[in-house]
């Protein structure tokens, strides 16, 4: 009688589904997977590594590429650990403008997640729905910081600039008519403060479209359902955070439990699931975007009600104002140490959490009081949650493979840094 | 907050704790290889800690603690020099080089605390936590690959980041930042060869230590 072995199959770095560049190989027993030993370390790019011979502040463009589709949260989470460090506080007003781009980017992360797992299950719609929705989320990043993706936007302090009076306009061009233009331009005429809230007017319904599409519909179901179960022990053991927790049960969230800037004095539901299948932690992601939006909104009020600083005081971590430099000794001093030396931060150690969209993102700080971080160890929630892959799709088929690595989220640039 | 958690600490664990730090309000405590799994299977298991979840494992070498290239305290005999070192140069602080840094979050008590562990340069052996928090796995690994940090115990202990057949720990301190091989293909051999790297380090901004800035207060033991 010939031995049978388990046939394996290597689920390649190119590939469609794999979210990046995810080598797997896949000891399979047919259509079942026996074992799965992801290989990572693909898009390593010794971020750590490098952040050790920067500045503190040339570190933060660094960190927006790391998980490259919720750019400011990472940035939010360096920044507060620089903080501790330092011993300040970023004045509220920037805190409610870094709460408000936190919740646009759980917002942008959570489309995007919802069109690529869209995607890769088969539901092709999604995915071009979600980006469609993303634009002026990116308008709103690019107003605010000039670029729509990789922002640099958060600070040691507060925010590098206030929120803009006016948003770019569509202009003339031989694809786009009168008639459409003033269209186009309908939400542009007020400042950024106008445009985010004539988005968060319309999320709503469109988050509806997408449950629509999805929710109910029995193919979804069957592909999710029952798919990459984890029990709330387990969860706890394997260090899985954020909606993989929440799927399962556990009412655990940050921003409720250790809050950080403005998120104690404003009111947003968490989410929780209850079998700890994908299916649940799809229910989770849809309704924390509507949970944002809610936030989003609160912030927008509070933001129009209360002007100030966005940036402390201390001209010894916070570059002046350039008339100031251009008029005052001390300025131009402190202008011209920051952007040679940079800031020396205390001797010390700080670990700084955010609750970002896939999990808990931390960054753990070590500084020997100089003008470069000593070690900078950046915890990425999607680590723990591919460790957890072998365990996750035992037992399931090739198929579901991919809907466990949409289900929890993985995003390259953080899991291998 | 901080504080409570290190009262319990010393009163349930007196005599395993070498050292204890709270800065930022958060609670260190250092603890000896070989209290190791004890230490953290308590921290897991008993009703003042219940820390189920591990967060964060990662190695750090303490090689150039404190070292700075341009003296700042005081205007230098030669005057002011623009250049630098190139060469690594150990730090004159006594610490062991390598330690593992473990970050343990509580969930049902909202608490968080990090375990310092110095490792053994000669062995740079630990007892793995593996079977007290599973997902201890892959940190082990990136530890193992990044520093050279080996964990006893522990099932499958691999490279996880660097290149299949990557020879180094570049993590260290004494690893350039600029490597030591680059990789091209080669159009006569058909095939992708390594070469040693060919640029040079550009470190534009020198390493500078001022202690302007006050900083939060801390309190430590012993």
């Amino acid at each position: 009688m010939a031995e049978i072995e388990h046939y394996t199959l290597n689920f390649g770095p190119q590939h469609p589904a794999a979210h990046g560049v995810l080598r797997m190989i896949l000891e399979m027993d047919g259509e079942t997977i026996e074992r799965a030993d992801p290989h990572i370390g693909l898009l390593h790019r010794a971020t750590e590594k490098l952040a050790e011979i920067k500045p503190y502040n040339q570190t933060i463009g660094y960190m927006d590429r790391l998980d490259y589709v919720s750019m400011m949260c990472n940035e939010h989470a360096y920044v507060l650990a620089i903080e501790k460090l330092l011993g300040i506080q970023a004045p509220i007003r920037a805190q409610y403008i870094r709460v408000m781009f936190a919740e646009v980017t759980r917002i942008l992360n959570h489309l995007m997640w919802l069109g690529a797992h869209g995607l890769d299950v088969g539901a092709m719609t999604m995915f071009l729905y979600c980006f469609r929705d993303r634009e002026p989320l990116m308008d709103a990043y690019e107003a605010v910081s000039g670029t729509r993706m990789h922002a640099t936007y958060y600070r040691p302090g507060g925010v590098y600039r206030d929120l803009p009076e006016s948003m770019p306009q569509y202009e003339k061009s031989p694809w786009r008519n009168e008639k459409k233009l003033k269209e186009l331009n309908a939400n542009r005429q007020g400042s950024l403060l106008d445009f985010l809230e004539d988005f968060c007017q319309k999320f709503d319904a469109s988050v509806d479209e997408y449950e629509s599409l999805l929710t109910e519909n029995r193919i979804w179901k069957q592909r999710l359902v029952g798919i990459g179960v984890v029990s709330p022990e387990r969860a706890y053991q394997l260090g899985l955070t954020g909606p993989m927790l929440r799927g399962s049960g556990v009412a655990w969230d940050l921003r409720k439990m250790q809050p950080y800037d403005a998120y104690a004095e404003l009111e947003f539901d968490i989410p929780v699931g209850r079998n700890g299948d994908s299916y649940d932690r799809y229910l989770v992601r849809v309704e924390e975007m509507r949970q944002s939006n809610k936030i989003i909104l609160q912030c927008i009020d509070w933001l129009r009600k209360n002007p100030g600083p966005v940036i402390i005081d201390d001209h010894k971590i916070a570059p002046p104002k350039r008339a100031d430099v251009k008029n005052d000794m001390e300025s131009l001093i402190h202008h011209f140490k920051l952007f040679t030396e940079g800031y020396c931060v205390p001797e010390g150690e700080a670990y700084a959490a955010v609750e970002h969209p896939k999990g808990e993102f931390g960054i753990y700080l070590v500084s020997d009081g100089a003008n470069k971080p000593y070690r900078v160890k950046i915890r990425a929630p999607g680590f723990a949650h591919l460790s957890a892959m072998d365990e996750m799709s035992k037992g399931h088929m090739l198929a579901d493979v991919v809907a466990i690595i949409g289900t929890m989220d993985i995003v390259f640039g953080e899991i291998d840094r | 907050m901080a504080d409570k958690l290190r009262q319990s600490v010393e009163q349930q664990l007196a005599g395993k704790i070498e050292q204890w730090t709270i800065y930022c309000d958060e609670l260190t405590i250092e603890v000896a290889k070989d209290n190791l799994i004890e230490v953290a299977t308590a921290l897991r298991d008993q009703d003042d800690f219940q820390f189920e979840q591990l967060i964060d494992l990662c190695g750090i070498d303490y090689l150039t603690y404190g070292q700075d290239e341009w003296a700042t305290e005081e205007a230098t005999a030669s005057g002011f020099a623009r250049g630098r070192e190139t060469e690594v140069q150990a730090s004159d602080i006594e610490r062991p080089r390598f330690a593992v840094v473990y970050h343990l979050l509580s969930v049902t008590l909202n608490q968080r605390i990090r375990l310092r562990v110095y490792v053994d340069e000669e062995s740079m052996m630990l007892p793995s936590v593996i079977n007290v928090w599973n997902g201890a796995n892959w940190f082990e690994r990136e530890a193992f690959d990044l520093f050279g940090i080996l964990f006893e115990g522990h099932p499958d202990l691999r490279r996880i980041l660097t290149d299949y057949g990557f020879i180094g720990h570049p993590f260290r301190k004494d690893f350039p930042v600029i490597g030591e091989l680059e990789m091209r293909y080669d159009e006569e051999k058909k095939q992708c060869v390594y070469e040693p790297v060919s640029i040079e380090e550009r470190i534009l901004v020198p390493r500078v230590i001022r202690r302007d800035i006050q900083g939060p207060q801390s309190e430590q033991s012993e």
